[in-house]
């Protein structure tokens, strides 16, 4: 790769705008003044596409192509945020004037931008949506259908979606470093709905990585996807009403890490702790976990959904550990809750789009393996629930409480995996309930790369993974007393 | 207060784009454009912590090709870069696939009567003048009590914005509406146990707006009635949905009785019409013409009329909820909700909340719903909970981390009340809702 990911999202954006490094220059100089602590402009072009297949036929193709650039100033605790759909020095010296007012005055500085920190390429700057042709994207969705189709007679309906993003950023703060980043994303999912004898259910699978969609394409992922869904299905179809009461639950490797994401990851981001709202506030040296637990949110993995080579704030992405065989070692930062916690930034800094603020998010979030035979983890079980596979979560900050719902569960009985239930919320308390913990599986999985993540109205793309574990004790929201 | 002159000016743009998609083949088409700007102001801890000044515009088109169908967005709208859109959806159309239900709506559906809604009433609002009223609010809340112990601000907000829609068949309306906001968050601590609540206000009109005093206090309340939460052993009792989150059970019941669930028939009220879904005294309508109401509109997403009707007539099911697109794939026709219902209202009943906790007698008063865990195939329901528990018509004690679930369809059924203390603040109207009996999962023994 000779060309970087800077240059090229610089000739993405500034190029087609007629916009000069000397321009972003004088917009970063116009917002300092001597109250200024902080202070970005960043710029974001970007085009997404979709495609729906659908009773058989391409049903939706969307095409959307969005830019814009959001201007940022600091003082102490106070943020002052204006954003701009037109790339014109114009438009983007006047947000910047909307945004000196939370300092009220001050002297201009000069500045002038110049590379910020390298870091190692995650991915290849490429543009997915021209990785295949419209012509074979729509044949790949059809042969999706076609193939999933032929796996059961029962099946009424398969739904195939294929999504492609190519998002180029620049950012350049207050001492003039300047950041790019190209960030290729996809996804394909597949649902299936089947139905027999008067009963239906569905079933839903899908992956996605920060590749071109060649991904799908290798191994047949698609089609594997399509497989997935059909035995979700086929298996609700045969549920029971799932147990209601306290338990132990045993929960399936990768995606089931959604756990650690409502449990504990969104309490480990830098702002609720620095607010002091977190239930996990003021707690880092203190036991939160088993010591089976080491927890970690890595944004440096090569091609992951979750991963970033810079955050959107230019700092290069790292691999923190949250938690260290059960002991909470830090948050995940973000520069503004870094400086004033006093702690370094953790590459952690992300936003939706250049029309949002950045804040401190998780990147891809998971517990390291432990020793335990999954076989064994089953085996040990005279009662209760393994989950494999859910649907969603939910946390509340502040009293620690969470859920994630299960959307393929079954009955452990005598050691033995048995029927499967129908999905159910389990919940429990973030700040306890990873010291039941008893056991921890030596396979460790990451999820397919389909993760979403909301916080505050922005949704980010994240990962989640973990080895099969062993919950001692866990609420299920079953109907079954 | 419409600005006629900018909305004619938009109109404009998108008769043009209709016109550019006709010059490039496409046989029909249909072009939405919005412009919104507005203000946002947090507070916390007595200072400032954000100003955000908002600006966003897009333009949205679909263009067919016969039965062929492609849409593309694009936010800058320069004139090149709108052609470039009108191409990719151009060419996405020629690549999907021929669907004989594709289409504008039936022309003798759309909207000819454009009333005045009174959704419009900009608000000068300076950025001191919003800090000042988002600093009263905290203050207020965290002033309450001595238990308020930390904070997560009050926010103002205030926008503006005109949407446009037009087709090739002719429809071509705008209109420009407001929505101003106040909202507060607060958090108080008894020994270990710290509980988060918040409350807020919306209207069209800021002096509709609830005063910053009985935000901040309704917050404030809403987090110290919460300290000392417990869990509960697992039962079945009643359920006493309070009317900040009854309107999620009539999310479900409209999202079951939609087109798009209906002919995939991934819904678990698949040939419910006419049948009897709700007990007898339920009523559930539409009021697309309510002045000032948040969920007022003239027409839906595709220009068709919006109907004031009923979903639901003496548990009922009346009607469903259909675009052009998913009524004629179900043979019927569009009930002008495309893009959704506008200001559903169950209608309220004879009691307030206190009325039905005595009704009630001993039960579950839910106030807080966390996690999805509805399938919308099955009608199987399980969400994570917190409330009170309830004796003798009289709340006892704050419960938290338990689960409630059931099926959704024996929900409707077994819905014993609706109150009257009715939820004006969302496009969904309704009171608190009584439920006779679901499952409550919890970690006491």
């Amino acid at each position: 790769m000779t060309v970087s990911a800077l240059s090229l999202a610089k000739e993405s954006i500034l190029a087609p705008a007629n916009l000069l490094e000397r321009d972003i220059d004088q917009i970063i100089g116009s917002l300092l003044s001597a109250q200024v602590d902080a202070a970005d402009i960043y710029f974001q072009s970007s085009r997404y596409e979709s495609w729906v297949l659908e009773d058989s036929i391409i049903k939706q193709g969307t095409h959307n192509s969005e830019q814009g650039a959001g201007v940022r100033a600091i003082s102490g605790e106070k943020t002052g945020f204006a954003y701009s759909d037109q790339l014109a020095l114009p438009a983007l010296l006047e947000a910047a004037n909307n945004v000196k007012a939370i300092t009220r005055q001050g002297q201009q500085r000069q500045i002038q931008v110049r590379p910020g920190l390298s870091a190692p390429a995650l991915y290849l700057p490429v543009n997915p949506l021209n990785s295949l042709s419209d012509q074979e994207k729509v044949d790949l969705l059809h042969r999706i259908d076609r193939e999933t189709r032929k796996l059961d007679d029962r099946i009424e309906q398969v739904i195939v979606s294929l999504i492609g993003v190519h998002d180029s950023i620049l950012v350049a703060d207050q001492d003039g470093q300047l950041s790019g980043d190209v960030r290729p994303l996809i996804r394909m999912s597949v649902t299936v709905i089947i139905e027999d004898t008067g009963r239906r259910e569905q079933g839903s699978m899908g992956g996605g990585a920060r590749a071109d969609y060649g991904y799908f394409l290798d191994a047949d992922k698609g089609l594997e996807y399509g497989r997935q869904a059909l035995h979700q299905a086929l298996i609700n179809l045969e549920a029971t009403a799932a147990p209601a009461g306290s338990m132990t639950v045993v929960l399936g490797p990768g995606w089931p890490g959604i756990l650690l994401h409502e449990a504990i990851g969104h309490g480990l981001e830098g702002d609720f702790n620095r607010k002091g709202t977190s239930a996990f506030s003021g707690r880092v040296g203190e036991r939160v976990a088993s010591e089976l637990c080491t927890i970690v949110d890595d944004g440096t993995l090569v091609g992951r959904r979750g991963s970033l080579t810079v955050d959107d704030e230019g700092t290069p992405t790292e691999n923190t550990v949250l938690i260290e065989k059960g002991i909470l070692k830090g948050y995940m930062q973000d520069k503004l809750n870094a400086r004033l916690m006093g702690v370094k930034a953790t590459g952690n800094g992300r936003r939706e789009s250049y029309a949002h603020l950045p804040m401190p998010r998780m990147t891809n979030t998971y517990m390291l393996p432990g020793q335990s035979d999954p076989g064994e983890i089953i085996a040990s079980v005279d009662k209760g629930l393994y989950a494999c596979n859910f649907s969603g979560g939910q946390v509340d900050i502040t009293s620690g409480k969470f859920v994630f719902s299960a959307s393929e569960a079954y009955l452990i009985e005598n050691g033995k995996v048995t029927r499967p239930v129908k999905g159910a919320t389990l919940i429990g308390n973030g700040p306890d309930v990873l010291t039941r913990v008893s056991m921890v599986g030596n396979d460790l999985e990451l999820d397919s790369g389909v993760g979403t993540c909301g916080k505050e109205g922005q949704s980010v793309p994240v990962g989640v993974g973990q080895p099969t574990i062993k919950i001692d004790s866990l609420t299920v929201g079953g109907t079954s007393l | 207060m419409q600005n006629k002159e900018e909305i004619a000016r938009l109109e404009a743009v998108v008769a043009n784009v209709l016109e550019e998609a006709k010059n490039q083949g496409a046989s029909a088409a249909e072009v939405g454009l919005s412009i919104e700007s507005g203000l946002s102001v947090t507070c916390r801890l007595g200072a400032v912590e954000t100003i955000e000044h908002h600006r966003d515009q897009g333009l949205g088109i679909t263009v067919f090709w016969g039965q062929q169908k492609g849409s593309a967005s694009v936010t800058d709208l320069s004139e090149a870069s709108i052609k470039d859109s009108v191409k990719a959806a151009c060419s996405i159309a020629r690549f999907s696939g021929d669907d004989r239900y594709a289409g504008l709506p039936d022309p003798d559906r759309l909207a000819t009567q454009f009333p005045d809604l009174d959704v419009c009433h900009p608000w000068a609002l300076s950025a001191d003048q919003a800090i000042t009223l988002a600093l009263d609010c905290e203050t207020v809340a965290r002033e309450l009590d001595p238990l308020i112990s930390n904070s997560e601000g009050a926010t103002v907000n205030s926008h503006q914005g005109i949407s446009v829609l037009g087709n090739s068949l002719g429809f071509l309306n705008g209109y420009e509406s407001t929505r101003h906001s106040l909202s507060c968050s607060v958090i108080g601590q008894q020994g270990d146990d710290m509980q988060r609540d918040y409350w807020y206000t919306v209207a069209r009109n800021a002096n509709d707006l609830d005063s910053s005093r009985y935000v901040g206090a309704m917050a404030a309340e809403r987090v110290v009635r919460r300290l000392g939460a417990q869990s509960l052993s697992s039962r079945q009792c009643p359920v006493l949905y309070a009317p900040e989150v009854a309107a999620s059970l009539l999310g479900h019941f409209v999202g079951a009785i939609s087109g798009g669930s209906l002919y995939r028939k991934s819904s678990f009220l698949l040939d419910a019409l006419e049948t009897q879904v709700f007990p007898d005294f339920i009523r559930i309508h539409e009021q697309p013409f309510l002045p000032k109401a948040l969920g007022s509109s003239a027409y839906d997403g595709e220009g068709v009329a919006a109907q004031a009707h009923d979903l639901v007539t003496d548990g009922i099911l009346a009607s469903y909820v259909l675009s052009s697109y998913s009524a004629k794939k179900l043979g019927m026709v569009t009930t002008g909700n495309a893009g959704g219902v506008h200001n559903l209202t169950i209608e309220p009943g004879e009691q307030d909340q206190r009325g039905l906790l005595a009704t009630m007698d001993t039960g579950l008063l839910v106030t807080e719903l966390i996690g999805q865990g509805v399938n919308s195939m099955t009608g199987d329901y399980s969400r994570g909970a917190a409330g009170f528990w309830v004796e003798g018509g009289v709340i006892q004690y704050p419960v938290e981390e338990i689960t409630i679930a059931g099926n959704l369809k024996d929900m409707y059924q077994n819905i014993v009340a609706v109150g009257n203390d009715v939820d004006l603040r969302r496009n969904t109207r309704t009171g608190s809702i009584l439920v006779a009996q679901m499952t409550v999962a919890g970690s006491t023994e």
